[in-house]
Parts: C-alpha cells; sequence; structure tokens
C-alpha cells in the first residue's frame, strides 16, 4: 500500500527548550486504523493535532499525498485542512446550531460566505447529509438542536461532520474519553467502519488500551514524546505496555 | 424518509414567517425613521470634513488653561457627583424599603415607592438639572440636587430588587427569636445586601462623575459651564484641554471603581 | 449645609451596621468631606429655603399640565423615536465587526487595541457631548442626535458584545475551523450562534436607552423631544413641560412593561 501521510522528525515545543513531541517519525499508508496510545501528556493530541495544524509544529515536516503541511498558512492551510475530517474529545459540536447545520458545517469550505450565511447549500450535500444521518443511526434528527443530544449521539454527530467533508484522512482526538464502555465500543466500530466504507486512513488517540487491540489494524505506543512501539495490535505485549505506561500494578 | 430529506430547511414555514416578518418591520422602522428626520446628505457627507476641521483648531490643546478655570471646575464636578450621590442614597434607602414587598407588605406603599422611583429614573439628569435650575438658580446647587434626584430612582430599584432577593430563612430565624422589625431590618437583612448597596452606589458614582461633567450646559455648574462658554467663544483648544480632562477623569474613575469593586467582592 | 448635619451620618453610620472603628472613621470622614463640599458647592440654608419658596411658585404654574400644544408634542416623540430607532441600528450595526475585531480570544493583538481604544473613547464621553461637537459638525437638528447616539451605543453594545465574544467555548471555534472553513464562515457558524441570545438583549436595552438619552440631546439643539422640551422652558410654559414630563415618565414606564412582556415570551 502506498503512504499517504509521512510525518519526519516532528517537533513541538509550547515552550523554548521543552518539547512535548521529540523528533517523531511515522508513514502512515493508505487504510487501515491506526491507534495511537499513552499515558496523558505524553504528545499523542499534540501529534494528531499537528496534522490539520490545530497545533503549529515546531520543526519537521509533514507531507499529506506530496503536500507539506507543517509551513503552509492561510488559503493554503484551509484547503488542506478541507481534506482532512477530525472528530474531537468533548465532540466539539456548536450547541446552538440543529444537528443538520452541525453537519453542513462540514461543507463550509466550499460554499461561498453570503450561501452559507443563508443555509443555501448544495443539494448534494443536504442529500449526503441525510445519508450520513441515516449511517450514524439518527435520522430524524436533522432538526434537533445539538444541545439536545446526548454524549453518544453528539459524537455521532461529530463523526458525521467530519465525513461530510469527504476527508481523504480522519483524525480522531480521544473521540471515546468522555463517553460510557457502551458507547465507546460503538463509536470505535463507527470509526473503523466508515474508515473502510471510505476508503480512508483512521488516526485515533486513544487511552483504552482494549478498545485499541479490538479495533486497530496498527498501534503506536508513546511516552514521553517519542514513539516507543510500533506494530499490529498482536504484537503488543505487556512488557510493551510497561514500557508505555510505566509501572505495572496496573496491568493485573 | 429518502423523498422528503432532499430537501431541507432550516426552519417550518411558520418560523420562517416570523422572522420575515420580524426583519420586515425592523427594515420598516428604519426606513420610516430615514424618511422621518429628512437627513441632509450634504451635511453628513461633509461632516468628516468639519470634524476633521475642528479638531484641527482644537491641535494644540490650551494647557495653560486647566489651572486657571478648568481644575476649579473638575473639583466642582466632583463634589457635585459625590454628595448629590450621597443624598441619593438617604432618599433612595427609605424608597427602597418601602418599594420591597417583603419588608413592606402594603400594596399601596409599594406602588407608591415605585411611582417615585418610576418618576426619578426617567426624567434625565439634564432635565433634572432645568428643573432645577429654575428653582434654586444657575449654581453647582441645582446640579447637586438634579444629581440626587436621577440617581434616587437608580438607586433604590436596584436596592429594592436586592432586599426582594434575601434569602427568607435567615429572617424567619430573627422572627422567631422574637426580633422587631428594625433589628430584623439591621441584623437580617443589612448584611444580606450590603455588598450589593456598595457595589450598586460605586456604579452610581461612576456614572455620576460622566453626567455632572455635562450639566453645566444648562447652567448647573462644573464643567459643563465652563465647556460651553469656550463653544460659544469658538476657543476651541479650551474645548480640547477640557474634553481631554474629562477623558482622564473617566479613565481614574473606571480604575479606582474596579479596585473598589475588586476589594468588595 | 445643616441638611446632611441634620441626618444621621451618610454612609452608613449607624453603630449596628459596623461597629469596627475602620467604619466609624469612614464614616466621619465622609461627613466631614460632605459638609466641606456643600461649602463648596455655594449650599446655604438661605438658598434652600429660598429655593423651596421659587419651587412652590414653579410647581404652582406646573399646575394642571397642558397639552394644548399636543402637536408638537407628538411631533417631538416621533422624531425622539425616529432617533432611537436609527441609532440603535446604525450603532449595532457598526459594533458587530468592531466587537469581533476587539475580541482577543479571535484576533491578534494589532487588530484588537485599535478596536477597544475606538470603544473606549465612544464610552468615554456623555452623548450631550458628542452631540454638541455633531451639531458643530452637521448643523442643528436630529442628525447630530443620531450620530451622537450611535457613538453612545458603538460604546455600549460593543464593549458587552465584545466580552460576550470573549467567553464563548473556544472548542466550538475550533471545530469549524478545523474543517477548513475561512474566517467570516466560522464567525457566522460558530461565534453567532453562541452570542445570539446575548446580542438580542443588548439590542431591546439599547433601544431603550437611546430613547432616553435622545430625550437629553434634545436639549443641546440635537432634535426630538428634548428641544421641545427646551424650548417650553425658555418660554416659561411650566403647565407644558409638565406636560411632557408625563408623557416621558408614560412612555418610559409602558416601554419598561413591553420589554418585560417580551421577555418572559422568549424564556418559555
Amino acid at each position: 500500500m502506498a503512504v499517504v501521510l509521512s510525518i519526519k522528525g516532528l517537533v513541538k515545543a509550547y515552550r523554548p527548550g521543552v518539547p512535548v513531541l521529540k523528533g517523531i517519525d511515522l508513514d502512515f499508508e493508505e487504510r487501515g486504523l491506526t491507534a495511537i496510545i499513552g499515558s496523558s501528556g505524553t504528545g499523542k493530541s499534540t501529534l494528531v493535532r499537528s496534522v490539520n495544524r490545530l497545533v503549529n509544529p515546531t520543526e519537521g515536516s509533514i507531507l499529506f499525498k506530496g503536500q507539506e503541511l507543517s509551513r503552509i498558512e492561510g488559503k493554503a492551510l484551509r484547503e488542506a485542512r478541507r481534506r482532512i475530517g477530525m472528530v474531537f474529545q468533548e465532540y466539539n459540536l456548536v450547541e446552538r446550531l440543529t444537528v443538520m447545520e452541525n453537519l453542513l458545517t462540514g461543507r463550509l469550505g466550499y460554499v461561498g460566505l453570503f450561501d452559507a450565511w443563508l443555509r443555501r447549500f448544495p443539494a448534494d450535500d443536504v442529500a449526503y447529509a441525510f445519508r450520513l444521518l441515516d449511517v450514524i443511526g439518527l435520522a430524524g434528527f436533522a432538526n434537533q438542536r445539538a444541545d439536545s443530544l446526548s454524549g453518544g449521539q453528539r459524537q455521532r454527530v461529530g463523526i458525521a461532520r467530519a465525513l461530510m467533508q469527504r476527508p481523504e484522512i480522519l483524525l480522531a482526538d480521544e473521540p471515546t474519553s468522555s463517553l460510557d464502555p457502551k458507547t465507546s465500543v460503538e463509536i470505535m466500530e463507527l470509526l473503523k467502519f466508515q474508515g473502510i466504507d471510505h476508503n480512508i486512513p483512521v488516526l485515533v488517540n486513544i487511552h483504552d488500551v482494549d478498545l485499541a487491540r479490538r479495533f486497530a489494524d496498527r498501534i503506536i505506543g508513546m511516552t514521553g514524546g517519542t514513539v516507543v512501539f510500533d506494530g499490529p495490535p498482536e504484537q503488543l505485549s505487556d512488557d510493551h505496555l510497561k514500557l508505555i505506561y510505566g509501572g505495572e500494578g496496573w496491568l493485573q | 424518509m429518502a423523498a422528503v430529506s432532499a430537501v431541507w430547511q432550516r426552519h417550518s414555514r411558520g418560523q420562517k414567517l416570523a422572522r420575515t416578518v420580524l426583519w420586515l418591520l425592523v427594515a420598516a422602522a428604519v426606513a420610516a425613521s430615514l424618511k422621518g428626520i429628512d437627513v441632509i446628505w450634504e451635511f453628513l457627507w461633509d461632516a468628516p470634513e468639519q470634524v476633521a476641521d475642528m479638531a484641527w483648531r482644537m491641535w494644540p490643546p490650551d494647557l495653560a488653561y486647566y489651572p486657571q478655570e478648568v481644575h476649579k471646575a473638575l473639583m466642582e464636578t466632583f463634589h457635585i457627583a459625590t454628595v448629590g450621590t450621597i443624598f441619593s442614597m438617604l432618599f433612595a434607602l427609605p424608597l427602597a424599603i418601602l418599594a420591597a414587598h417583603n419588608l413592606t407588605p402594603n400594596k399601596a406603599l409599594n406602588l407608591f415607592a415605585k411611582t417615585c422611583l418610576v418618576a426619578s429614573r426617567s426624567v434625565n439628569s439634564l432635565v433634572w438639572a432645568l428643573l432645577f435650575v429654575a428653582v434654586f438658580g444657575p449654581g453647582p446647587m441645582a446640579g447637586t440636587v438634579a444629581i440626587a434626584f436621577r440617581s434616587i430612582g437608580f438607586v433604590g430599584k436596584l436596592l429594592g430588587e436586592a432586599l426582594e432577593e434575601v434569602h427568607f430563612g435567615a429572617i424567619e430565624a430573627l422572627k422567631a427569636a422574637g426580633a422587631t422589625q428594625t433589628s430584623q431590618i439591621l441584623y437580617g437583612y443589612w448584611p444580606a445586601v450590603k455588598p450589593a448597596f456598595w457595589s450598586i452606589m460605586l456604579l452610581r458614582w461612576d456614572i455620576n462623575i460622566r453626567e455632572s461633567s455635562v450639566l453645566g450646559l444648562v447652567g448647573a455648574g462644573g464643567l459643563g459651564m465652563i465647556m460651553n462658554a469656550a463653544i460659544d467663544t469658538f476657543q476651541w483648544e479650551r474645548v480640547a484641554t477640557i474634553l481631554l480632562t474629562i477623558f482622564a477623569v473617566v479613565v481614574v474613575v473606571e480604575i479606582v471603581v474596579t479596585f473598589f469593586r475588586r476589594r468588595l467582592i | 449645609m445643616s441638611m446632611v448635619a441634620a441626618k444621621s451620618p451618610p454612609s452608613g453610620g449607624d453603630p449596628p451596621f459596623h461597629s469596627s472603628w475602620q467604619a466609624r472613621i469612614i464614616a466621619l470622614l465622609v461627613l466631614v468631606y460632605a459638609v466641606y463640599a456643600l461649602g463648596q458647592l455655594d449650599f446655604s440654608f438661605d438658598r434652600f429655603v429660598k429655593g423651596l419658596d421659587s419651587g412652590a411658585h414653579f410647581l404652582a404654574r406646573m399646575f394642571p399640565p397642558s397639552y394644548k400644544n399636543w402637536d408638537q408634542l407628538l411631533t417631538g416623540f416621533i422624531e425622539s423615536m425616529e432617533i432611537a430607532v436609527l441609532a440603535t441600528f446604525f450603532g449595532v450595526l457598526i459594533s458587530l465587526p468592531i466587537a469581533v475585531l476587539g475580541a482577543r480570544n479571535l484576533m491578534p493583538g494589532w487588530a484588537t487595541w485599535p478596536a477597544r481604544l475606538i470603544v473606549t473613547l465612544c464610552r468615554a464621553f456623555n452623548p450631550v457631548i458628542t452631540a454638541i461637537i455633531f451639531i458643530k459638525a452637521v448643523g442643528f437638528g436630529a442628525l447630530a442626535g443620531v450620530l451622537a447616539l450611535i457613538v453612545a451605543s458603538i460604546g455600549f453594545v460593543g464593549k458587552l458584545f465584545m466580552e460576550a465574544i470573549e467567553e464563548i467555548s473556544m472548542k466550538q471555534i475550533e471545530a469549524v475551523r478545523a474543517t477548513g472553513a475561512p474566517f467570516m464562515s466560522v464567525v457566522i457558524y460558530s461565534v453567532l450562534p453562541q452570542v445570539m441570545g446575548r446580542l438580542v438583549g443588548f439590542c431591546s436595552y439599547q433601544l431603550d436607552s437611546n430613547l432616553r438619552n435622545s430625550t437629553m440631546v434634545g436639549i443641546v439643539g440635537a432634535g426630538g423631544i428634548g428641544g421641545v422640551l427646551f424650548a417650553a422652558f425658555q418660554r416659561f410654559e411650566y403647565d407644558f413641560v409638565l406636560a411632557i414630563l408625563i408623557t416621558i415618565i408614560a412612555v418610559v414606564l409602558a416601554g419598561e412593561l413591553a420589554s418585560n412582556h417580551v421577555k418572559r415570551i422568549f424564556r418559555v
């Protein structure tokens, strides 16, 4: 399989001299779900957010389908972001808009300002949004306000919003951390199979090692801003986990 | 589902109609007003040039004028605002107590107090100043009384509302202990509304400083009086000095009020 | 000066309120200040009694209120309302972009400080002062009043709206930004929905306050009911003055009741 996303020597320091990411080198292929595991504060989030530049990297290169993302600005950055879908830990829906409006924000990069203001979106986009609502099991919720939904429902809308962009890659930053175990499994299933259906790679930050093992095609373990494990789930041993999370009491 | 779903409208037909009507009403009101006040567009287009011309004549400000007259007028403005605020407090307290229905369980008295407060608030301080200039003659006395009369309604309304929000439990306990009405007020209500009271007074004092700087335009003393004189004689450099003074005072007062409010909370 | 001295100390000096010595000293200082300031302000018992005298005379001339010139009253009021509507509409319209530019969570420093400076300047001067300046610029009449109140509205709505924007959730902004939406679309889809409710509140408050203030700017010659009032004063038609004041109070009261009613409808 061809490599679509290639990260080379990525460094991010929020404060000079205190890097959170210490030179990450990773390649991602055009299909499959990759889970990034590691304890809090180890730079998982920073890594994922560097890809769509919600975080500006300090050094290194991010090559996405032949385009260098790490230094672009303005229009080029917006156009790159349109191709990258993102799912957030706290869903980040616009609470006071309806479900449909939240989905259509995924198309804002393509719609003129005036049309966006009047909510005039191409019929294609609206039809696609209704299809996605069916897929995520929220048909009939189009005109509900986002703040009336439950956590799991919100995260489904969050995924649908990302898919509305017809993205070429899907990023998910701790998508299950605010959800109960059952809902977490449903959300991971949705991410996994949407990735397969749309033929795009999925990058998921996740705390839960069991969920990662169950759904990922590849696991990346991080600790202290560096990658310490990179391989298929079946190769991830307890020794690796000790290395990633430190200690071993929690493994019992 | 799929057949209907191809079209999506943000609003139902009824909502859409209501919104359209609302927008039309706004547009009609604006259009009618534009027509009503009969804007002379040449004057409006000319305005930037006129303002620039005025600014040019104001430069440089006549700073030597400050010690001559501005300082005295500034102090007068300060006294008008402060004493006016103190007066308003004396009258607003009883009115607020009369207006709060939990303290004064008498509908007629409530209504009377509320009417006084509304009357005080609805009439602008400049209009009050006009009235009191007619009564007391020109000078800062009229200004002080005007500021006090305008503030009574403001302080009384907010204080009355604060009194009505006092938690009932504390008062019940005092009542059960056989406290008189007066000691209920002193030991039950007063501690509960004290922070609100001081922050209302601070807020009003801030507003009064700003307002008392213009009362002089109708002859009620303070900075407005010398500003009026300077404008009438086209001494724009002096006007600039006065405007700068007002600006500085407003900034200083805002800093002082912020400081005290932080200490209150 | 005997007026204050006769009353209890002005700053809550009643012993049970503050028993601490600090409070007593503050109360004493306020009292001393009040006596000093009253002297500075030419308050004297003499003047006060004379004032009461002329006040009685004045009141006698006010009653009964005269609605003989009701057509002037009506014209003045309509003009005041027109001034208030235009000032609110354009004031809010101009405030919106300024508030977005001034919000520190959306904009870099080079954009926020000029926007904040504009808002501070607009807030610093009483509308009467701005009105006088605009009268010099565009002549006597309602236009000067509209311009002065537009400035006041920018100062007020701009400040509150800026603060409202600074309190919104950045997560919702981040998500819309991450879709590649241009800045203005982010504003429309993420900033506005979060602040719209409060904006409507600010607008209705500002309309109310502009109506009140339009009575004030009229006194210095900027149109509306204030001009009619001032003219009546100068002609010593105090009964007409009272009629105008009663009408102003009634309109303000009616407006307050109406806005309470509207608020209740929207909350349900």
